[in-house]
């Protein structure tokens, strides 16, 4: 049997073998594997961006709200505990409502100011709860928001809001008619919340208890 | 989770800090060291403050005050600047499983900051306050459970020391919550005490540090921590503000307590250097006093209105003070500020009782009553106290800051005379101080502030003094732990340091050689053995005074201490001496080990006082034969 192969670069195969075949067929495969790897990546990158706008959109929508109750303040807390089980602070997120008033309630006599029939006290009795009521709640509101008016022009002063303005923050009323430029008078200059702190509470605590009966012994 | 389970997780990090200090140990060459933390241990709230300082060679330090996470209701975690200075010790039934965990820790054994603040305000009978005050309490004993003092039988006490502890385990924790990867163990804390604590109380505070496993702790006094905030807060203006020649008067009005100290500056080969000449007496006096005068005067008003007020009222009452105090003070054009006490009951129109403060009020307790225009002989009004007294606090009896002040000064007269860059004028009368600098959050109302600079300034121009300056720029309430962090800071080499070392010298009485003579108790003889300021890391030997002590059996010395005495060398033996001078501190108490001795052998010793680098002061009893060393106890109290 003749094993001498010579390397002769000008001759051209003439014969279509079972070599051949195989070979054709190795470079198929490998071209199709290619591609098809190359796809994947590309589907991957693109869905990966797709996820990423998306989350920014919502908080892009989620920022000038100004609803404060529902505002969901999500502070993660890496506790590192070398207890058995880790303890969780539970997220204000069912509770910030409630919290909110057993705040108004310590810190300013809310509830009880609101439950109270005022029809049988005269002004001047009524005068000396509301400093309570007031004092109270300036305290909780300024020790758990930051709040900023939306608007720090003169209340009464004409302004102008140029074209795009953002609708959820200015609340256009009146004759609203053409194009923008608006302008007109600055009514109220509203509120808007910048940060929130509320605190935070234990997993076995009852937030629906705004304020425990209290019994003296 | 039980208790066992608490207990193990409170020992843990201490197994951690010793592993941490063995690894410092295999690997010096490492910086292990990440953060300089400054605590603030104050009488009525505890300030952590920290900086980076890893970088050894950035000049830059950036400060932050930690927000402490702690229980403000139950159930309710929120984080303040501020920890409240209280203990409370719940009645098993008085809280819902569940309702008192913190991030950390399921169930800890005392709730302290603001809850226990707002549950002790409601029953008192279960609240501990103030266990800063009992630590520099001659004649009790720190260790022992005396607190809350009118607890009934039933409730659980706990002992000052124990009430601190908890404090810095409180710190301790939260820091290792925000900072999982940097064990407080490991980084550089200065805690602060009140210059005038005693070296008794100077230990117990290191030792509780240590009993939580922070070994590396050192400590600083708080007038000296608000002078470092200061320099800091100046971007290295300082020097622009203060000279050679200046005295410089820390005034720190707390809570609780009114500190006081006096910084001189002077010039060594063209630098500025700061050294602490004097510090006062311990004097529980603060803010607190203030609001409750105010809110009595405010009670015998309804009363003559023929309302009667409850304690709760009181306390109420108390808590609308303070906030009414403060915006006069802040509020020029406001004349009266109604105050109302709401009725408890859910009905709120009905029950409340209204009243007013006035400025004419405010001005005639507080600044009358505290900073009253008095001259500088004037000295502090003290009554005798009547036979029986409870055992609490040693509150000071005159409420006028500025006779405090007054007196003070006067008796520091001679605090300057070995400084060669401060000339006191002939005639000065007490020591003339050129700068101020305020503490506290109480001078923080201008018109206290005001007063107070009015009055010293008086005292300066009846002398033809100039007149004080007032050091501006420090953050009245952080300062100190701020200051502390800083300190830290300092001490790696980067800024200008306060010297200063021991504020008093220090005596063992030692019963003169007379013959007795009935009726009369046998002269006392004071030897000093520890001059006035001793610098830290060093120590002072008695070679010559020789004791023979039995092994085994405690030995007791009084023990004296004076911060005006600033000749007396060690060795040196006082026959005579004023009350003014030399005061009593507690016993101390010396008791040799029995290792490889027998019992009843006479050992003869002399005495060795150490300062430490930590900024305690040690005392050992020296064995002359072959040298052994047994530590001297200090916490051994009179009043057991």
């Amino acid at each position: 049997m003749n094993t001498n192969y010579a390397i002769d670069l000008s001759l051209k195969p003439t014969t279509f073998d079972l070599w051949h075949v195989c070979l054709a067929g190795t470079v198929a495969l490998l071209s199709i594997i290619m591609i098809v790897l190359l796809l994947s990546v590309l589907i991957g990158m693109l869905r990966c961006r797709k996820k990423r706008q998306s989350s920014q959109q919502q908080v892009m929508t989620a920022e000038p709200v100004v609803k404060v109750v529902e505002k969901i303040v999500e502070v993660e807390k890496i506790v590192q505990a070398p207890a058995p089980e880790p303890i969780v602070l539970k997220e204000s997120t069912p509770d910030a409502a409630l919290q909110l008033l057993s705040l108004l309630q310590k810190e300013a006599r809310f509830i009880d100011f609101i439950k109270e029939d005022i029809s049988a006290y005269a002004d001047v009795e009524i005068g000396v709860a509301a400093r309570v009521v007031h004092e109270g709640c300036s305290k909780a509101i300024n020790e758990h928001f930051t709040l900023a008016p939306v608007r720090t022009e003169q209340e009464g002063n004409k302004i102008t809001l140029a074209q795009g303005f953002d609708a959820a923050t200015v609340r256009l009323t009146g004759n609203i008619v053409g194009t923008a430029p608006f302008t007109g008078t600055l009514i109220h200059k509203g509120w808007q919340v910048n940060n929130i702190r509320l605190p935070k509470l234990t997993q076995g605590h009852n937030a629906s208890i705004i304020a425990p009966a209290e019994v003296e012994l | 989770m039980d208790y066992s389970d608490t207990e193990n997780l409170g020992t843990e990090p201490h197994q951690l800090a010793e592993k941490a200090s063995e690894q410092v140990r295999n690997e010096p060459g490492k910086e292990q060291r990440r953060y300089s933390v400054g605590i603030d241990l104050g009488t009525t709230h505890c300030v952590l403050s920290y900086a980076v300082i890893n970088n050894s060679e950035d000049d830059l330090f950036l400060q932050h005050v930690m927000a402490i996470p702690q229980l403000t209701s139950p159930g309710v975690v929120e984080e303040n600047a501020q920890l409240p200075s209280f203990l409370y010790q719940p009645h098993e039934a008085e809280l819902a499983d569940g309702s008192t965990s913190l991030p950390w820790i399921a169930k800890p054994d005392f709730l302290v900051g603001e809850i226990a603040r707002n549950l002790g305000s409601k029953t008192p009978i279960r609240l501990v306050s103030s266990a800063k005050s009992w630590l520099c309490h001659t004649g009790v004993d720190c260790k022992a459970p005396i607190l809350p003092a009118e607890a009934p039988e039933e409730v659980a006490r706990v002992s000052p020391f124990q009430a601190t502890t908890a404090y810095l385990q409180h710190l301790r924790d939260a820091w290792q919550s925000l900072h999982p990867n940097a064990p407080l163990a490991q980084q550089d804390v200065v805690i602060t005490v009140p210059a005038s604590f005693d070296p008794a109380a100077r230990e117990l505070t290191v030792e509780a540090a240590k009993s939580i496993g922070l070994t590396q702790a050192i400590l600083l006094e708080e007038p000296q921590a608000a002078l470092y905030s200061w320099i800091e807060n100046s971007q290295g203006d300082w020097r622009n503000h203060a000279g050679c020649g200046d005295i410089i008067l820390v005034i720190d009005v707390g809570g609780g307590t009114t500190d006081l100290s006096l910084i001189a500056v002077t010039q060594n080969n063209g630098n500025l250097e700061l050294t602490r000449v004097a510090v006062g007496d311990h004097i529980l006096l603060g803010g607190d006093n203030m609001d409750l005068a105010l809110a009595y005067s405010v009670k015998s008003k309804l009363e003559k209105e023929g309302k009667r007020l409850e304690p709760w009222q009181i306390q109420a009452l108390t808590h609308s003070c303070r906030d009414a105090k403060e915006k006069i003070f802040n509020h020029p054009d406001i004349d009266t500020i109604p105050m109302v006490v709401a009725n408890r009951g859910s009905s709120l129109i009905g029950g409340s009782l209204r009243t007013e403060l006035t400025r004419e009020e405010v001005q005639r307790l507080l600044v009358e009553g505290f900073f009253p225009q008095v001259a500088v002989a004037e000295k502090p009004v003290s009554r005798v106290r009547t036979g029986l007294r409870t055992a609490g606090l040693p509150y000071a009896q005159d409420a006028a800051i500025t006779r405090h002040l007054a007196a003070f000064l006067s008796k520091q007269q001679a605090a300057t005379e070995d400084l060669q860059d401060i000339n006191l004028p002939e005639n000065a009368t007490f020591l003339h101080p050129t700068a101020v600098l305020f503490n506290g959050g109480v001078l923080k109302a201008q018109a206290l502030a005001g007063r107070l600079m009015e009055v010293l300034n008086a005292w300066l121009a009846a002398e033809q003094a100039p007149a004080a300056r007032l050091l501006t720029g420090a953050d009245l309430d952080l300062a100190v732990a701020k200051g502390a962090a800083y300190y830290g800071f300092v001490r790696k080499g980067k800024g200008v340091r306060i010297k200063g070392g021991t504020a008093a010298a220090y005596y063992v009485g030692i019963e003169s050689a007379m013959p007795a003579v009935p009726g009369m108790a046998p002269d006392v003889q004071a030897l000093c053995i520890a001059p006035f300021g001793m610098e830290e890391g060093t120590q002072e030997e008695l070679p010559d005074d020789e004791f023979g002590l039995v092994i085994g059996e405690p030995v007791r010395f009084r023990f004296f201490g004076s911060k005006t005495r600033r000749e007396d060398k060690v060795g040196v033996r006082l026959d005579y001496w004023t009350d003014e001078e030399l005061s009593e501190l507690d016993e101390i108490e010396i008791t040799l080990s029995e290792e490889g001795r027998r019992p009843g052998e006479v050992v003869p010793v002399h005495l060795c006082a150490v300062v430490t680098e930590i900024g305690t002061l040690e005392l050992h009893a020296v064995s002359q034969k072959d040298n052994s060393r047994w530590k001297i106890e200090f916490d051994v109290r009179t009043g057991e």
